[in-house]
């Protein structure tokens, strides 16, 4: 198998602390890696190094067989990069972007404009016309971003949360352009908090925190790492949390957990259709308002706050 | 549909002309701003021709040119300079919004030639600072201002002029690098206008306090304006050493600047992968 990424130990320091340290990955040619965690974990910072933009402190990657610290400029020409690191010029149109930056490819002029005008067309940029990309939606401009990086076809692409800060009809515009690059056979390593991104568009996912990985594999590997099927309740009233938790306990034997949020409760089980039964049955002896109950396996949210430490809510520091 | 990728060249020649083209290329961006923003422009043009409508007729009333002399031909050489010193807060806003909002890691992610992000920055920014002396001589003429000596010793003037926005230029690139926020140009102004006053730009260092005459007339922009006031033979003043050799110090300041500024901001530039 050819890998188009491959780091070995990476490390990046910021004064006394580490941003990364002996961060592993290796991505096959033709699939998409998915590297998830929450802020601070390191990915831009690998993200950064691994696209030339930041000097490593230590260990070694290569990006499409070139090494990044000592063939940058090959690394360079044979990589996209789209989000948060590298951005458009904001005052000038989508064709004025695309045509400074496939100039600045050496394209040549005719072939830079050529080549803006199958992207415009490709990734459905027409309809902003001359406008200054300041103007642009969320999702157009974003949309635009995977164009400019596009202008190569390079074999290797990075996306640095590139759908953050998009509603979600920007989020789904996005994951279409970026399946439909992925189809055409480029590789594509691409961060992200949001677990649904990772395993919507992933077909590995390497989760990391504090500076290194700590889980690999595919979606349903990782979920299966975490114990199979869950049976869960959603309950009416989140006063009835402690009760029904009880009733959890009874019917799987095992310790249930909580999220007073979405009043739910849920634990592994083994003889799921068992002990679904018996916890209707319990339920429904209590009085309990139940809005909805089920089986189902773990999303990559539990995996992710399973490997985490429950301390760190994903979803409280997307939000902060 | 496969464009082809564009293989990094290791023969000089080839390298030498992709640095030149991204040179263009970035210039060309910088020129299609303008041109979107026309208004940006003509606003950055136009602020000196207030200050000298201000200080030409607002206070120049009150100002007595030594041996007598209309004061706004004394004005303008200063102004010439002061606009090359405002020029300070465009480079240092256009360096700073590229490294902030992320254009400058474009650019560097790409096969581009290192030195062509900045080196197009100057071409366009000393095109501007080209424009704007244009638009200040013509405004000057419009107020009664001459130059008495002929073409050559007037070229030689612009010359010197453009040679200290090319020194300020280096030290925009420089802080705009180091700050990386477009926003902290507040702090540049702050820096800009004291630097500008404490001249001879408006005002006869001899009204001065001995001491406070001295910083003035060894202000870098106080040599330039000296020796621009010669060369067009308009009204002059001070009897210092530097007032004596300000045509020599005029060329040794800027050069001064440059041979500090530019290898600070090329290293810097280099550096941004620290």
């Amino acid at each position: 198998m050819t890998f188009a990424v491959v780091a070995e130990g990476l490390r990046k320091r910021y004064g006394d602390t580490w941003a990364v340290e002996g961060f592993d990955l290796a991505v096959p040619e033709g699939t998409v890696c998915g590297l998830l965690g929450p802020n601070g974990a390191g990915k831009t910072t690998v993200v950064r190094m691994l696209t030339t933009l930041l000097r490593p402190d230590g260990g070694c990657a290569a990006v499409a067989g070139h090494d990044v610290v000592r063939q940058a400029a090959q690394v360079r020409s044979r990589m996209g990069l789209v989000g948060q690191n590298a951005a458009v010029d904001e005052i000038l149109s989508a064709r004025q972007n695309l045509v400074m930056f496939g100039r600045l490819s050496h394209l040549g002029l005719a072939r830079a404009r050529s080549r803006a005008e199958e992207l415009i067309e490709r990734f459905d940029l027409a309809e902003t016309g001359g406008k200054p990309v300041k103007q642009f939606s969320g999702g157009m401009r974003r949309r635009l971003d995977l164009a400019v990086s596009m202008i190569l076809s390079p074999p290797v692409l990075f996306l640095d949360e590139p759908t953050a800060g998009l509603d979600p009809r920007g989020r789904n515009e996005v994951w279409e352009a970026v399946r439909a690059l992925v189809a055409t056979g480029c590789t594509a390593l691409l961060t992200t908090q949001y677990l649904e991104e990772a395993d919507q568009l992933a077909d590995r996912i390497s989760i990391m925190d504090t500076g290194k990985v700590i889980a690999e594999g595919t979606p349903g590997e990782l979920k299966s790492a975490l114990g199979g099927d869950r049976v869960e309740v959603v309950l009416h009233d989140a006063a009835d949390l402690p009760a029904a938790a009880g009733l959890v306990e009874r019917a799987t034997g095992t310790e249930p957990s909580l999220d007073p949020d979405t009043r739910r409760v849920g634990a592994p089980v083994r003889e799921k259709a068992a002990a679904l039964a018996e916890l209707a049955r319990l339920l429904e002896a209590a009085g309990l308002a139940v809005e909805d109950i089920g089986v189902r396996r773990p999303t990559l949210d539990e995996v992710f706050l399973h490997l985490t430490g429950d301390a760190r809510d994903p979803h409280k520091e997307v939000a902060a | 549909m496969t464009p082809g990728t564009a293989e990094v060249p290791y023969d000089p020649i080839t390298r030498l002309r992709w640095a030149v083209a991204d040179c263009w290329t970035m210039t060309l961006r910088i020129l299609a701003h303008w041109a979107r923003r026309p208004g940006q422009v003509a606003v950055g043009l136009l602020f000196p021709v207030m200050i000298v409508l201000m200080f030409g007729y607002l206070f120049g009333g009150g100002m007595a040119v030594p041996g007598g002399g209309d004061y706004r031909e004394y004005l303008m050489p200063g102004m010439f300079a002061i606009s090359m010193l405002f020029g300070i807060e465009t480079t240092f806003t256009a360096v700073a919004a590229d490294a902030a909002k992320g254009v400058t890691d474009r650019f560097r992610s790409m096969p581009v030639a290192r030195s062509a992000v900045v080196a197009g920055r100057c071409v366009a920014d000393m095109l501007n600072a080209a424009l704007g002396l244009a638009v200040l001589i013509l405004c000057g003429l419009a107020v009664g201002w001459r130059w008495h000596d002929g073409w050559g010793r007037s070229a030689a003037a612009i010359g010197l002029l453009l040679l200290l926005r090319l020194a300020f230029l280096w030290v925009g690139i420089h802080l705009g690098l180091v700050v990386g926020s477009p926003d902290a140009v507040v702090a540049v102004q702050i820096l800009v206008w004291p630097v500008g006053f404490l001249s001879n730009a408006f005002v006869w260092t001899d009204t001065m306090p001995g001491w406070l005459a001295a910083v003035a007339e060894w202000n870098p922009l106080a040599a330039t304006v000296t020796a621009t006031r010669e060369l067009f033979g308009n009204p002059t003043g001070g009897g210092s050493w530097i007032a004596g050799h300000a045509t020599l110090m005029a060329v040794v300041w800027p050069l001064a600047l440059i041979a500090v500024f530019f290898p600070l901001a090329v290293r810097r530039y280099a550096r941004l992968d620290r």
